[in-house]
């Protein structure tokens, strides 16, 4: 059973329902007895950093969340800001982060460039190690939406690279905790194929 | 690298699909659902859902339709009509929906797209505005209220206040053109491209792929958006929704 974190938003329902349409059973997460009930879990997250943890704090749901992850290695895909919210803090907002991986989120560089921002469409991913996520999609376009990206300085947890002005980082993979900075849940079948990796993956089953 | 966005526009009218010309005369071309699931099935880039009487009737959005709409999509939606505040926009990016656009209600009080990116983050704000051909006013004017009322400030400070009140997109849509089919208004989208360093999406005009690729040829990665030409089939206008393969999309967005 796959859990979709649901703290008031977003994106819930398109996780849902492209769960169903793969066959594979999946429920909202909404208080921290449904933790018990599944074995992987999805955190979404749209909107501003700071909007997105104050939610998730005010959901009740943080201490189930730090519990089932970082103590019991449950798998974790985190989705545009929810991937973001794996790290430290954003220079978005002034509330910390998760903390699960180190490094923190900056708004992207457009000095170089006459770069618009938000970077909002479809652009390519190039897999820049081995991934679980990526497996099968290198160079697949993906649905970006966003202002901010993540800096780290563990290169090797970094799996795919997306050019726009710099390099971004679109996924990242750290044992159990996986992120995406695009939205697979809004990008057609190649969207659905990062979820199904994520989900088949058995390597921390 | 990014490319440009194809994004066919429905309209919506007390909870029917219409489509429209120059604004006037909507004529009822289907199911809002339907049409979402069709353009799920042909992995459209984006879709812009625009509700024609949530802003006239000042009834709002018709949250139910948004939440169905949302349900079925798989692919990233804009919607915009009668987003009275931020409250309303929070409520629909809660529902799943991307990105919310502001028309009349940015006319009225420009700092709502501040207060509702402070919420929601600018990359789900969009202002979108009605533009007509004029012989005043560098050529333009804005015009709200489906096109009605003459908006009293210049194109020009209302897109630069887009992009300073923190829009993440603004979407420019020409009266003239709509529904026409006699391509976009070139003259119009480069005049704002220099503007304001957001995100950029115009409707209007085309009636042919090829208008598309007049728009993005030789211009940065652009938000191309059409009504029209993914609705209608054939010289009769018959009703059917239709939207180029994959290879095409990347070939004309490149």
């Amino acid at each position: 059973m796959i859990g979709v974190v649901d703290y008031g938003i977003g994106n819930v329902a398109a996780f849902l329902r492209a769960f169903g349409q793969m066959g594979v059973p999946s429920m909202r997460v909404t208080s921290p007895e449904d933790f018990d009930q599944v074995g992987k879990l999805i955190l979404p997250g749209v909107g501003a950093f700071d909007w997105a943890m104050n939610k998730l704090d005010s959901s009740g749901l943080r201490p189930k969340l730090n519990e089932y992850v970082q103590d019991r290695a449950m798998p974790v895909l985190g989705v545009c800001v929810g991937m973001q919210m794996l790290f430290h803090q954003s220079s978005e907002g002034s509330v910390l982060g998760l903390g699960w991986l180190e490094g923190s989120v900056t708004r992207i560089a457009t000095d170089q460039e006459e770069l618009r921002l938000p970077h909002m469409g479809w652009n390519t991913v190039q897999v820049t190690g081995e991934s679980t996520l990526l497996e099968g999609l290198d160079g697949h376009e993906f649905y970006f939406l966003h202002s901010y990206s993540v800096q780290t300085p563990n290169i090797d947890q970094i799996k795919g690279l997306t050019i726009y002005g710099g390099e971004i980082v679109s996924v990242i993979e750290k044992g159990s905790i996986y992120g995406t900075q695009f939205h697979p849940e809004k990008s057609h079948q190649s969207g659905c194929k990062i979820l199904e990796n994520f989900i088949l993956d058995t390597s921390h089953a | 690298m990014l490319r440009s966005r194809i994004i066919p526009s429905l309209l919506v009218s007390q909870g029917a699909l219409v489509k429209t010309v120059n604004f006037q005369e909507p004529r009822y071309v289907g199911d809002p659902i339907n049409a979402v699931r069709i353009f799920n099935d042909k992995e459209v880039d984006e879709l812009i859902i625009a509700d024609i009487q949530a802003g006239i009737t000042g009834i709002g959005p018709d949250f139910d339709l948004l939440k169905r709409i949302s349900d079925e999509c798989h692919m990233p939606v804009c919607y915009v009509g009668g987003v009275r505040n931020e409250f309303d926009v929070e409520r629909i990016v809660s529902l799943g929906i991307e990105k919310v656009g502001f028309s009349s209600s940015f006319i009225e009080d420009p700092a709502i797209v501040e207060r509702s990116a402070d919420r929601v983050g600018s990359q789900s704000v969009v202002v979108v505005l009605d533009v007509k051909s004029t012989p005043h006013n560098n050529g333009y004017e804005v015009r709200q209220r489906n096109g009605q009322l003459v908006v009293n400030r210049p194109l020009v400070d209302l897109v630069q206040d887009a992009g300073r009140f923190g829009a993440g997109e603004l979407v420019i849509n020409s009266i003239d053109r709509e529904g026409t089919g006699l391509g976009y208004d070139l003259i119009l989208a480069d005049q704002i491209i220099d503007l304001v360093g957001i995100p950029l999406t115009f409707l209007g005009g085309a009636g042919s792929l090829e208008h598309i690729s007049d728009l993005l040829n030789g211009r940065e990665s652009l938000g191309a958006a059409a009504g029209s030409l993914f609705t209608f089939k054939g010289r009769h206008r018959a009703v059917l929704l239709n939207y180029p393969s994959h290879s095409v999309i990347q070939q004309l967005g490149k």
